[in-house]
């Protein structure tokens, strides 16, 4: 690998953080599985209202995460400018990154407004608490990544992204697109599939 | 506080655990000194309660997990040829985070609101209504924190093991201790998710509205019990699996030949971490899944003892003409063997989920997990702590003070745990603070309570043999002639480990070494050269590992008390990462 100059000797070839950061996502994998299996456990099992149909904006959402996709190409074009050495393109790739999943958080925090006002609430019912429990989650690891984002393309304007070191860029980037997939198989679910459920429904199997 | 070595860490590790465990063992006694007699009222139910919970809150969370990754921490880049972990700081940073939760879960004594729902918490008992104060809230909050340094603990040695072994070391060749070591963290890092949603879910239901697990409000508490058992299984073999890998290390060295059936034992082992997640739903038998799931669960749970019962054979069949000796490793490793055995006999017969409608919830299930997890996992524990005592300290435990401490144990854990089996069997449930002097168990009860005296003894003895080390003879490098790397390095070994990064030869790699050198006629009788310590490029200390869990545990502490409190403990995070990610992990050089 062109950019594994510094890396010391390791018994698979593998770098270490490469490996953690494969092995963490496996972990994450399971905490996002949990949270979602928790989401369907309780679809349709709601007292009382508001139901998704009322509420669930498909086309907004459709909006939000066009532009989520999106930012995973920049975050690929980041770490291709990294690797090209690249200085100004890098940073720039990565403040678009950042601004993309900022906008898909400004889409999210306009929509659980949205929602409280129309009566959506964590109390309400069950299904308010796991809607909101398992995409405040994912927002929050979008969050995350954009303040990591914002950190390395400081780190680039002090010069110290380049090819030698992209792995840094490379790590984030393993962790933004493993966010986005999560995102897709939320949108799937909540929004494509159970978005159009109406009041308390015997689910097949339920 | 700031040493991010693998060995100190392990010895940091393996003091707090000690200490759980007494705090752990003490809880015990009062438990036992309550029911030594019917219609006893030295405590009340309350306070019986929380003994119970934390008892075994502490035991599993505090006192064998942390054991095991003590023994991880100090073996395992010993065992494989490596100069440290891969990631040392995060190696710092898990442990000072699972001190600090351990800290905030026992604040819940000094505040006086205990957890008392049992280790399994089984909502609804746990939702406010039902459990007012914040007992609870101390238990998921620190749990949730020791859950970080678990898994951070378990990324850091699935590297380290993929990643670290020295030239020669293939996966068939890495002693068994190593491989259920990696197991044991792939489990935790995929287990410990699960539960972090749960305990998430349980948080959020009793401080912010929401009915995850109400059932007036469609809520579902059988929801919880899956989301622990699905954690809570795995986590039965974390707990296991290491104290496994450690009595295939000893059993070899003191038979004098290799493991029997070595892949045997490592591909049981791999069976056992993948069908443990098959297996979760046999803590529900009476909670009504219906004929499919109950029979379902009773199979797969049947199918996980013939890898079980493998490893046994495999082990009895290592000690099969060998040169047994009978130190107090080798008596412990046996003692695991055979106490093993009967846990794992009863665990069997609650497989079978009609038989289990009649043990559920009686003291035969309190026998049983005693069984595989004192005379299982802490056997495992103790021969662990003998047999690697004079590497870690170049210097012996007395042997007779030992062989005292082994009988006294042994003694005392069946005494206190055998007469449970009759117990449960004539109905004495689990978790009742006393009973009625007209059921008949004060017998069984009286005798238990006696054996609990003889362990605490010997857990005594125990301490005492450590503190008496201090005084005795240094020994050699190799006092056991044991076929692991770690055996070639001097005792204690120094902070690089190794001068030179060894080329490994095959299984047992020490003792095929020792061997040719004997057939050349040069025997090796010292261990490796110490050489000078500044020409091996080791990490650095750092503090921003303890700093860094200061605010992580800030968090948490927050949630509990004030959200101020979590709010500065988030920035004291923030600030710790950042300046983590601008120290470099090492002096500035340019070689290796």
């Amino acid at each position: 690998m062109a950019h594994a100059v510094e890396q010391e000797y390791t018994t698979t070839g593998l770098n270490h953080r490469k490996l953690l950061m494969w092995v963490f996502l496996g972990s994450d994998c399971l905490f996002f599985a949990s949270l979602i299996a928790t989401y369907m456990v309780y679809r349709g099992q709601s007292l009382v209202g508001p139901y998704p149909n009322d509420i669930i904006d498909v086309p907004v959402t459709t909006i939000s995460t066009f532009v989520l996709l999106m930012s995973s190409f920049a975050m690929v074009q980041a770490l291709a400018a990294t690797n090209a050495d690249n200085r100004k393109a890098t940073i720039n790739w990565l403040l678009a990154t950042a601004l993309l999943g900022s906008i898909f958080i400004g889409f999210q925090i306009v929509e659980f407004n949205t929602f409280k006002n129309e009566g959506l609430t964590l109390g309400g019912n069950l299904f308010g608490a796991s809607f909101f429990t398992l995409t405040g989650f994912h927002g929050a690891h979008v969050t995350l990544g954009i303040i990591w984002l914002l950190a390395l393309a400081i780190l680039g304007m002090k010069g110290r992204i380049n090819s030698k070191t992209a792995l840094d860029v490379e790590l984030c980037g393993l962790y933004w697109h493993f966010v986005d997939i999560v995102w897709i198989v939320i949108f799937t679910l909540l929004y494509l599939i159970a978005g159009f459920d109406v009041g308390p429904v015997a689910i097949p199997g339920g | 506080m700031t040493t991010v070595d693998h060995k100190r860490i392990a010895i940091l590790y393996g003091v707090t655990a000690f200490i759980f465990l007494l705090i752990g063992g003490l809880e015990a006694g009062v438990i036992r000194m309550q029911l030594a007699s019917a219609d006893n009222d030295l405590i009340g139910a309350g306070r019986f309660n929380e003994m119970f919970t934390m008892h075994a809150t502490t035991m599993v969370f505090m006192v064998i997990m942390p054991l095991g990754v003590s023994f991880f921490n100090f073996v395992i880049p010993l065992a494989i040829g490596a100069r440290d972990v891969a990631f040392p700081r995060l190696n710092a940073l898990s442990f000072w985070i699972f001190l600090f939760g351990a800290v905030l879960m026992h604040m819940s004594f000094v505040v006086n609101q205990v957890p008392d729902a049992g280790w399994f918490s089984y909502a609804n008992l746990t939702e406010k209504p039902f459990s007012p104060n914040r007992g609870l809230d101390f238990w998921s909050i620190s749990l949730l924190v020791m859950g970080v340094a678990s898994v951070a603990g378990a990324l850091n040695f699935i590297v380290t093991i993929i990643n670290m072994r020295a030239p020669g070391m293939t996966f068939m060749r890495m002693p068994v201790f190593v491989w259920m070591t990696l197991i044991t963290s792939i489990l935790l890092v995929l287990a410990f998710p699960v539960i972090t949603v749960g305990l998430i879910e349980l948080t959020l239901d009793r401080n912010f509205g929401t009915h995850f697990f109400i059932p007036a409000e469609g809520g579902d508490p059988i929801l919880w019990q899956h989301l622990f058992w699905i954690f809570g299984h795995p986590e039965v073999y974390i707990l296991i699996l290491p104290p496994m890998g450690i009595v295939s290390e000893i059993l070899p060295t003191f038979s004098r030949k290799p493991l029997f059936g070595y892949p045997f034992v490592v591909f049981s082992g791999i069976v056992i971490g993948i069908m443990g997640w098959a297996v979760w739903s046999h803590h529900m038998f009476t909670v009504g899944l219906g004929p499919v799931a109950n029979s379902v669960f009773t199979i797969t749970t049947m199918l996980i003892a013939v890898p079980t019962g493998v490893k046994i054979f495999n082990w009895i069949g290592t000690l099969w003409k060998g040169a047994i000796e009978f130190t107090t490793p080798m008596l412990f490793a046996l003692g695991f063997v055979a106490l093993f055995i009967i846990g794992g006999l009863s665990g069997v017969s609650h497989a079978v989920s009609p038989s289990d409608f009649q043990q559920q919830d009686t003291y035969y299930i309190v026998a049983h997990i005693h069984y595989v997890l004192f005379g299982g996992s802490m056997f495992g524990i103790f021969a662990g702590a003998y047999y690697w005592f004079p590497k870690i300290t170049g210097r012996m435990m007395d042997e007779t003070i030992g062989k005292i401490n082994f009988w006294l144990i042994f003694i005392g854990m069946n005494l206190t745990f055998f007469p449970m089996h009759f117990l449960g069997l004539n109905g004495m449930p689990r978790r009742i603070y006393t009973y009625s002097a007209e059921l008949g168990w004060e017998n069984l009860n009286r005798i238990a309570s006696f054996g609990y005296i003889v362990l605490f003894v010997g857990i005594l003895v125990f301490i005492y043999n450590i503190l008496k080390a201090r005084n005795s003879r240094r020994v050699s490098h190799d006092p056991w002639d044991a076929p692991g790397l770690e055996w070639s390095i001097a005792s204690p070994p120094p902070a690089y480990n190794f001068a030179e990064i060894p080329q490994i030869q095959g299984r047992d790699h020490y003792w095929i070494v020792k061997e040719k050198a004997e057939a050349a006629g040069t025997p090796i009788t010292e261990p490796e050269a110490l050489v000078d310590p500044s020409s091996i490029h080791m990490p650095s200390p750092s503090y921003w590992p303890i700093f860094t869990a200061v605010g992580v545990t800030l968090i948490g502490g927050g949630l509990l008390s004030h959200y101020a409190l979590s709010f500065v403990g988030g920035v004291i995070a923030m600030m710790g990462v950042i300046g983590w990610s601008n120290e470099p992990a090492a002096a500035p050089s340019d070689h290796h």
